[in-house]
């Protein structure tokens, strides 16, 4: 059993917990993920490392409350137990081979998964342009946690109630545009951002890499569920990843197989023990 | 009634019609009667041949006579001397190609039942409460084993009968392996999995669940940071292999591994009281014929599919599951599509199986290998009406350990080289199971981690 240690709701949808797992914490890398099961009767899912701590044995781990498992485990509490947290799992994440600036990107949910890459690059002494976004200021994580560890930050709201009105993808045209080279960006939100930043970056040739969540069972690379093109090759996100080239990602059909249990998943929220659907 | 000398006692089972609908175990077991009558066709040979079918060399003979004298305390005794996993082994060891195939009786009829007296024995412990073992004097020596599965088990156990303080590291939430993942409740109930599993802790062995080594700890780690003398590998096979035609990623193919993790383990089956979805349509194509074909196959009808094909390239001579399993598959109404090669799987708008694109096969005269190659017969390309497909054509080992320990070999298609011993390159380190051999069987990991255990013991006493 793993022992939630503190848990902070960021939003409505949001909350963070520090998990108590010493190996772990002792091992992590940015890039790298859990796999985490709730209960007994729960399923096995992949979330991203957000933070370690090694002297204090602990995970931080951010999440949307979207499905059964992480509804269930919202409404955990700190000092309660969850029964099972693996890891760290795939690959930590590389630096550029070229020096220059880099651009994190990092949408909603996916501000969590981008924070350790950019705290690891500004650790190494890099210059990082962080550009975050979310739908309205109250749904906005870890702005003050990115501000620490970029040079320049940027905060949008598709609603304007914070920042710049509008997408992330906006601020990363000027950026584009102004022509002074990029090493490197890195995009983490839901697919359809990730997707659109990967088109707004190929005619430029910009190295962008995404980190990738999909479907997953065991995670260590046996059972080939969350399989992914990769240029014209089938990769395993748990083993191969999850960091990827993103000009390279087949996006159409990650998002079919990201919906592949939607039904099921409504069905089971429905029937929830932990009373998630309310 | 009186009993053909020359046949073995047959094992009640359910009925196909209506053991299909659930995912109870198939056959019943043995009763004391029909074993002791069965132990009774045994001709205690001398010689015992069954015993040099059998990869760790049970004393056959022995468990036999003592349950035709209903000494059954003394039979288990006599089994677990060199098997710790009895009632696993005992259910799904292809016996029909080991012990029994050297057995005399075979020579004029059946071969005795060793198999089924073997789930007999161990059963019949299994409800009569296990005593405790008597355990050894400890040596001080501590030994890690990578890998709960049945390689790992049977090490483990074997160390810690001979007095080395040993921790089994499992990568998944329960131990056990393919035995719990891979291998469905219906052949292998997992209550029976969780009692060996319990026999070999009480034995002495420390089990750490959720512990993926070659990442949360490394093999170079266990040696200088955890203080092991000696590790054992057993990460049995990997990544699943799939067919490499278009329309592979489409919803709705899964490679078997998923399909049976999905079931087995989270117990899909028993969704959404349990969280693991899964998706099995009317018609299901499981594409290959071995052991794990076969389970998939049962599988996907237990789940509710109202058509199930194995799609297989050869020929029903060379499908290589037990027989017993596809005549359990043939008879649940799992239909057959031999000679018969996938070549591409189409979708529909929404990205899900439509359809299986195939091609008609013929076997041409065996190459010099002696194997019959399937060729394409033209023009015979038809789409066969699917919405599911399981892919059940084999497994690579997991890079996971290879990747992450130093001065360790591994072959070319990434197992890890090591000897009759199990003793791989490195000083202190033993492989067996799947991680060496590729793809087998759950008794050929068995006698893997019984050999290493052997020479891991030599190694322990020598240093």
């Amino acid at each position: 059993m793993y022992k939630l240690v503190t848990k902070e709701v960021l939003s409505d949808v949001s909350k963070k917990f520090e998990v108590e797992a010493p190996l772990v914490a002792k091992k992590a890398q940015p890039g790298q993920f859990i796999i985490l099961r709730v209960d007994e009767q729960g399923e096995r899912v992949p979330l991203t490392i957000a933070d370690s701590d090694p002297e204090r044995g602990t995970i931080t781990i951010i999440f949307q409350e979207v499905g059964l498992t992480t509804k269930c485990l919202g409404q955990k509490e700190a000092g309660d137990y969850i029964a099972d947290f693996v890891g760290p799992l795939g690959k930590p994440m590389e630096f550029p081979e070229e020096p220059g600036r880099v651009i994190a990107v990092g949408g909603g949910v996916g501000i969590a998964p981008v924070y350790p890459k950019v705290k690891g690059f500004h650790k190494a002494g890099m210059d990082v342009t962080s550009i975050i976004g979310a739908r309205c200021k109250d749904l906005l994580i870890l702005e003050d946690e990115m501000r620490a560890v970029s040079k320049e930050l940027h905060v949008c709201t598709d609603d304007g109630s914070y920042g710049h009105h509008g997408f992330v993808s906006d601020i990363l045209q000027k950026y584009l545009d102004d022509g002074e080279p990029i090493a490197e960006i890195i995009a983490v939100g839901p697919l359809p951002m990730m997707r659109a930043i990967v088109n707004q970056t190929r005619p430029y040739g910009v190295k962008t890499v995404v980190s990738l969540n999909p479907v997953m069972v065991d995670g260590t690379g046996m059972c080939g569920a969350c399989r992914v093109t990769v240029g014209e090759e089938t990769k395993f996100t748990c083993v191969d990843g999850p960091v990827f080239d993103g000009h390279q990602v087949d996006f159409d059909e990650l998002v079919a197989r990201s919906r592949m249990y939607l039904d099921q998943e409504k069905k089971a929220l429905e029937n929830c023990r932990c009373g998630g659907a309310k | 009634m009186a009993h053909d000398i020359k046949k073995k006692h047959p094992m009640e089972e359910q009925n196909p019609q209506e053991r299909v609908k659930n995912f109870d175990e198939v056959p019943f077991g043995y009763d004391i009667d029909t074993a002791v009558a069965e132990a009774e066709r045994c001709l205690d040979c001398k010689k015992a041949p069954c015993r040099q079918g059998c990869p760790v060399e049970v004393n056959i003979p022995a468990f036999i006579m003592s349950i035709k004298d209903r000494k059954f305390e003394e039979s288990i005794a006599a089994m677990k001397a060199d098997n710790s996993l009895p009632a696993i082994c005992g259910r799904v060891c292809p016996q029909e190609s080991q012990c029994e195939s050297f057995c005399v009786r075979a020579k004029k009829g059946e071969p005795v039942g060793i198999g089924r007296l073997e789930r007999f024995i161990a059963d019949w412990q299994l409800k009569e409460g296990v005593e405790d073992p008597k355990l050894p004097e400890p040596t001080g020596k501590k030994v890690a084993v990578v890998g709960a599965g049945p390689a790992g088990l049977t090490c483990a156990g074997d160390l810690a009968k001979l007095g080395h303080d040993v921790t089994m590291y499992e990568a998944f939430h329960t131990p056990g392996g393919v035995l719990v993942y891979g291998i469905p409740e219906f052949r292998l109930p997992k209550e029976i999995v969780a009692k060996e599993v319990d026999y070999i802790q009480r034995l002495g062995v420390k089990l750490e669940t959720n512990m993926v080594i070659g990442k949360t700890i490394t093999v170079d780690e266990l040696f200088e940071e955890h203080g092991f003398d000696a590790v054992f590998i057993g990460t049995g096979a990997g990544l699943p292999t799939f067919l490499g035609i278009p329309g592979e990623n489409l919803l709705g193919v899964y490679s078997a591994n998923e399909f049976l993790t999905r079931t087995n383990l989270m117990k899909a089956y028993r969704f959404p009281e349990f969280d693991t979805p899964i998706h099995v349509g009317k018609n299901v194509a499981v594409v290959g014929a071995g052991n794990v074909a076969m389970d998939s196959a049962r599988t996907a009808l237990r789940l509710g599919a109202e058509n199930v094909y194995i799609v297989y390239r050869r020929s029903d001579k060379e499908m290589p599951a037990r027989l017993e399993e596809i005549h359990h598959a043939e008879e649940e109404g799992v239909q057959f599509r031999l000679l018969t090669n996938p070549i591409g799987i189409n979708g529909d708008d929404k990205g899900w199986v439509k359809g299986m694109e195939c091609m008609q096969m013929r076997l041409c005269e065996p190459d010099e290998s002696g194997r019959c190659r399937p060729e394409p017969i033209e023009d015979s390309n038809f789409v066969l009406d699917v919405d599911t497909v399981v892919v059940a054509v084999g497994q690579t080992p997991n890079p996971l350990v290879p990747q992450t320990t130093t001065g360790l070999k591994t072959g070319r298609k990434g197992t890890i080289d090591a000897d009759e011993f199990g003793k791989t390159s490195r000083e202190g380190v033993w492989a067996g199971g799947d991680i060496v051999t590729g793809a087998a069987t759950v008794i050929n990991a068995m006698g893997a981690g019984k050999m290493a255990a052997k020479n891991i013991d030599e190694y322990l006493k020598s240093k």
